[in-house]
């Protein structure tokens, strides 16, 4: 699954934020640390802090805080202020040859939609935190490389 | 009695294995968590799990003032879908007007112990997809996806 830039930048500006809800982070600080576009970041904050998320800190320094509850807000809620997880594909267009073709790939299709969005409902900013210090990535066996498509191959 | 801690002023929470004196107030919460009243399936699953089959696994309660606020309920099982031997969670309540006191954290740790001491070093559930408190709340343990996927189909 990819998530899209701004998605992604703002899952890192609220996890990095919510880590420690005392600390005000710059934009410069988060950009700069996960390697991303300021000028990006800076317009994903203020769709955060309309949200209610983060703040902005006025006066000398400046910078965003973490303004929500990690205990309640989730991975999907700040990832649905962004895009839709579970939003229909192409392939749910009705045809008028070939319908239960599209029929039945929306249906396998929305089985891992609907995976996907009780995993994102299901983890909290804090649990997410908590699960980021385990780093349970490191205790995994190596994955095989990934296999090429056809079209990769040529 | 595995462990006690005061959750309120005057009601420390006892985690200790069920008793059959525990059924009707397990029997109760269940039900008004659920709406569904099940006295014969707590009845067999304390017959397989109760205080004198710990072997075969864990039934345990959260106890405050006289009053059942939470229960979880697990077993090892042994090479069922090809996975050696794990602990398995299959049930797991706390009173709604008791939760995020710790009492489910309480809980958990005290049936991972259990496995821990039979011998497994892995613990698994199942829950419905849309249940998304049971699934935050085991996430919330530490819990992730695991390596095997449900499948159903109809037979009627």
């Amino acid at each position: 699954m990819r998530l899209q830039k701004a998605t992604t930048f703002a899952l890192y500006a609220v996890l990095e934020l919510a880590a420690n809800p005392a600390r005000q982070l710059t934009v410069v600080e988060i950009a700069n640390k996960y390697g991303i576009s300021a000028h990006h970041l800076a317009k994903v904050l203020r769709d955060l802090g309309r949200a209610g998320l983060v703040e902005a800190v006025r006066g000398v320094g400046g910078g965003y805080r973490f303004a929500g509850n990690a205990k309640r807000l989730t991975l999907m809620d700040v990832i649905c202020l962004f895009e839709e997880i579970g939003a229909e594909t192409d392939a749910a267009a009705p045809l008028v040859a070939g319908q239960d073709i599209a029929a039945g790939l929306r249906f396998v299709l929305a089985e891992l939609d609907a995976q996907t969005v009780a995993t994102l409902r299901s983890i909290s900013l804090q649990t997410m935190l908590k699960l980021i210090g385990r780093r349970p990535w490191a205790m995994m066996p190596a994955q095989p490389p990934a296999r090429q498509s056809a079209r990769q191959r040529r | 009695m595995v462990k006690a801690q005061r959750s309120e002023p005057d009601e420390p929470v006892v985690i200790r294995r069920a008793t059959a004196a525990d059924m009707p107030g397990v029997i109760a919460l269940d039900e008004a968590v659920t709406g569904l009243r099940k006295p014969e399936y707590w009845r067999e699953v304390f017959g397989r799990y109760g205080a004198a089959r710990r072997e075969q696994g864990s039934f345990l309660v959260a106890e405050a003032a006289g009053r059942i606020e939470g229960f979880i309920v697990g077993e090892v099982r042994a090479w069922e879908f090809g996975s050696p031997p794990c602990g398995w969670i299959f049930a797991v309540q706390v009173r709604a007007a008791r939760r995020e006191q710790g009492l489910g954290s309480q809980l958990f740790d005290a049936v991972c112990e259990s496995f821990r001491a039979a011998g497994v070093d892995r613990v698994r559930t199942m829950l419905a997809r849309d249940d998304t408190v049971i699934h935050a709340f085991f996430r919330s343990q530490g819990m992730t996806a695991g390596p095997f996927i449900q499948l159903e189909m109809r037979l009627d």
